[in-house]
């Protein structure tokens, strides 16, 4: 067999070369399709279902999907930055076009028709119209399919799509509207035991020793108890009684190299005394340097939380030599190479699948619940184990997004307008994925455990800290200097956004100071120096949805305000504008949103996505950051780390510009993050007359902000 | 042990289980009802919510024992995909919903809601819901789907 890898293929593709990891035709009348991406909440199982469909010209409930598995799908790495549409989708949609062609090819050869008369028609394949008598199925036995894509086969116009472009409803919703089997969470396995790890309370603390009497009196039922190092789990068969010993177990065991951290550091400040990897990006500074007017400003944010709704969970069975794990991660195969180098097996020995958990934002604890389970369960062969952390396990051991602080600097023009922009960025890690130099919370407390991961992060777009740190407006020098801080006082990785949420704070905050001081509208300042005709037409889109008005007083606590950005620098534009009252705290009235996603797959899922992100960005801009205490996260529950809750949800208005535009489709899941926060903070300025630049606009830097002004 | 007595979805059940077991455990890990779902474990979130008697609770932090002889209406008995409730109906139609874990309780509390308020305002929904967390900020279609809910619960009389 040939595997040569033909140029130009779509990355995960070039990557999964083989078609039959992306099609095949199994029972009659069905058509398997594999996708490497994930259900994660966002609607993407829906998508790839009409993107095959679409493709392959069959009715869409003849697709049999296939989601995240070692076993079934290709490896496309994580479902993350926004990209299962714009390459995942894109990836899927030629290996469908080109198994399409191959079995035209065919027909074509043995009816001795010419190939463009042939057509399929829900998986049939017609010569002008009538059926041949001949189908996918019929024909699948004499077409092989383990060969590599050639990339050559053209796809379908955007013109013919019937099921692309439509919003085709939730393939997933219905089992979750009647309480069915949906989740990892729900899975139950012959002889399963639960099992919940006693935690180091910090990274590298030992276990000094455990009282085992009193967990198990909390018990009130048999429990076992497991200890492999540091690394410490209480399993039994009755999820109460081992529920009940965990919640005391944590009372019961004393540790020794406990570093206490300083709770400064849960405000962002602390960065800028760190040491740090520095890294510029970008043109040399002007040279002389422009020199009408400066101005400079300085914006922070706290660390934040991915708090999904549910704590993570993890299955495992280790039987036969062979282990088997279910997980809600965002990538099965990089968990898959980082618990063969946990647990010392070959990872041909180690199988991943993906099953649905709640929401995922980014790196939460589900790889860790994953590794729990696979650690319990290579020392209980033969019983399957579930793993379901706890709530505050979940909130005080989660990686968190970290604390950002970003500096803004500007050498501005006669004209007020930026000739030079500086976006200097003080952050830890947003990349500590397993798969990514970052490590499982169960490997550091085995024997031997694994380094520290090093301080690497790639700042070349996309950037992580770095993202969207250079704004996309036409300024003629543009850089960023970023500076890593490699020692965190908590585990910090990726959150929906990355560094973009503050980066697009920052400029788009300091957008509105640069118009201030020009006297000009804030809206129209930026038309001023947006040249990119797609950037342009969101702005302009969400002005007329939000009837802006220029002008409109300020400091009368009733405000609104804009944001704009295109995500990554590459993937969908957004413009959000905002209104908002604020009396002692900021209640965020009504949002608009215009955003530009390309070719749009499902227009429905596209929105709930740019709706889900504007209020969970309203979230962060109000109401959130992690708690610290010496111990370490103190924020361990919904009171500690409240969240919006419905009765404080704005209004919502999101319109797509062209979505059945022929273009690529851009990713839009992180899109209208940035540009929402950035938004409130500007509105809360335009309200109060006077600019709070630390996130989250909470009611005490409300108050600090009216005295100030 | 004799068993603890209730009505579950409009059936007789007996729980041979620790009377302090939370109900939210002898729903999904003694009835095989998994459409409750567990989200804190200390009455914040909402995941869990069931009606007791017709009054919604969290179903983490109730004792068995206080649930004796009462009836419990979970999200399996509220409707069926052949039958479903409308409001459930309301939720497809609306694709209210992203990962959906928050629904089973989200749909729970709103049927509460309607049974003593059968035409409340945006407002009241929401004030409502206070109780349940949604993380993927699915709440504007949530709140709709109520309110849709709640207008064919008044057109076609259902109680």
């Amino acid at each position: 067999m040939n595997t040569a890898t033909a140029p130009g293929l779509p990355q995960t593709l070039a990557d999964n070369p083989r078609l039959d990891r992306w099609v095949r035709f199994t029972a009659p009348g069905e058509v398997a399709v594999a996708t490497g991406k994930v259900e994660i909440g966002q609607g993407v199982l829906t998508a790839m279902r009409q993107i095959a469909a679409e493709e392959l010209d069959v009715a869409p409930e003849r697709i049999r999907l296939h989601s995240g598995d070692t076993e079934l799908t290709p490896n496309e790495g994580y479902t993350a930055g926004s990209q299962s549409i714009q390459f995942g989708g894109v990836a899927l949609r030629l290996a469908c076009a080109e198994v399409r062609s191959l079995f035209l090819d065919h027909a074509a050869e043995r009816f001795g028709i010419p190939r463009a008369e042939l057509s399929v028609r829900d998986g049939a394949i017609t010569h002008r119209g009538a059926p041949t008598g001949q189908d996918y199925w019929s024909l699948a036995a004499d077409i092989d399919l383990a060969r590599p894509a050639a990339g050559d086969t053209p796809i379908k116009p955007v013109s013919d799509y019937r099921i692309v472009g439509e919003s085709a409803p939730r393939v997933d919703l219905a089992a979750k509207v009647f309480g069915g089997p949906a989740f990892l969470h729900d899975m139950k396995l012959d002889g399963m035991l639960h099992a919940r790890v006693v935690r180091q309370p910090r990274r590298g603390a030992t276990i000094a020793s455990i009282d085992e009497p009193a967990i198990r009196r909390a018990a009130k039922g048999p429990v076992e108890i497991v200890r492999d190092g540091d690394f410490l789990a209480i399993v039994g068969n009755d999820e109460t009684a081992v529920e009940a010993a965990a919640a005391v177990a944590p009372g019961h065991v004393a540790w020794d190299g406990v570093d206490a951290l300083n709770p400064y550091q849960e405000e962002a400040r602390w960065l800028l005394q760190q040491p740090s990897v520095d890294q510029t990006l970008g043109a040399p500074p002007a040279d002389p340097a422009p020199a009408a007017a400066r101005h400079e400003a300085t914006y922070t944010r706290m660390h934040v939380a991915h708090a999904s709704v549910a704590p993570s969970c993890g299955l495992a069975v280790y039987r036969d030599g062979k282990l088997q794990v279910w997980t809600h991660c965002q990538g099965v195969y990089p968990l898959r190479a980082a618990l063969a180098r946990t647990l010392k097996l070959d990872p041909a020995a180690i199988s991943v699948s993906h099953m649905q958990g709640p929401g995922c934002y980014g790196h939460n604890g589900a790889d860790d619940a994953a590794a729990d389970a696979a650690v319990i369960a290579m020392r209980r062969p033969g019983k399957p184990i579930r793993v379901r952390w706890r709530r505050e396990e979940e909130f005080g051991f989660e990686p968190v997004s970290p604390a950002m602080v970003v500096s803004v600097q500007a050498a501005l023009d006669e004209t007020q307008r930026p000739a030079d922009w500086t976006t200097e960025i003080w952050s830890g890690k947003h990349t500590n994925r397993p798969g990514g130099g970052g490590n499982l919370l169960a490997a550091e407390a085995l024997p031997d455990p694994p380094p520290a991961p090093l301080a690497v992060e790639a700042v070349g777009p996309p950037g992580a800290g770095t993202r969207n740190g250079e704004p996309l407006y036409a300024f003629a020098a543009k850089r960023i200097v970023h500076h890593l801080i490699a020692e965190t006082p908590v585990r910090t990785s990726s959150l929906r956004g990355l560094g973009a949420t503050l980066n697009v704070f920052a400029i788009e905050s300091f957008m509105d100071e640069l118009a201030e001081r020009a006297g000009e509208d804030p809206l129209a300042y930026r038309l001023g120096v947006l040249s990119d005709p797609r950037a342009r037409a969101v702005v302009e889109h969400v002005a007329r949805m939000s009837g802006w008005q220029p002008g409109a007083p300020a400091g009368a606590g009733h405000g609104r305000g804009i944001g704009f950005a295109r995500y990554k620098n590459m993937a969908a534009y957004a413009a959000v504008v905002v209104e908002i009252e604020v009396e002692e705290t900021v209640r965020v009235l009504r949002v608009w949103c215009a955003a530009d996603a390309g070719l749009v797959i499902n227009p429905d899922g596209a929105i709930n996505q740019l709706e889900g992100g504007i209020v969970q960005a309203t979230s962060w801009a109000l109401k959130e950051g992690v708690r610290l205490d010496p111990s370490g996260i103190s924020s361990r529950d919904w009171e500690g780390y409240p969240v919006l809750r419905f009765s404080e949800v704005p209004e919502v208005a999101v319109e797509l510009i062209e979505p059945k535009a022929d273009r690529p489709p851009l990713g839009v899941g992180e899109a209208s993050g940035g540009p929402t926060v950035a938004a409130i903070g500007n509105a809360v300025a335009h309200a109060l007359g006077a600019r709070i630049r630390d996130l989250p606009l909470t009611r005490d830097r409300v108050m600090a902000a009216l005295l100030k002004a | 042990m004799p068993g603890t007595e209730m009505t579950v979805n409009g059936g007789a059940v007996n729980v041979a289980a620790d009377p302090d077991t939370p109900l939210l455990d002898v729903l999904r890990n003694h009835l095989g009802l998994i459409g409750t779902k567990f989200g804190c474990g200390v009455e914040q979130c909402g995941s869990c919510m069931v009606l007791i008697d017709g009054m919604p609770e969290k179903s983490c932090g109730k004792a068995l024992s206080t649930v004796a002889g009462k009836s419990i209406l979970t999200i399996e008995g509220l409707g069926t995909p052949e039958r479903p409730h409308p409001l459930q109906q309301a939720f497809l139609d609306e694709q209210a919903g992203q990962c959906g874990y928050c629904l089973p309780g989200i749909l729970i509390t709103a049927k509460a809601l309607l049974d003593h308020n059968p035409a409340p305002s945006r407002r009241e929904i929401a004030l409502a819901l206070d109780d349940n967390i949604c993380r993927c900020g699915s709440h504007v279609r949530i709140l709709r789907a109520v309110e849709r809910a709640a207008a064919v619960m008044r057109r076609e009389g259902v109680r």
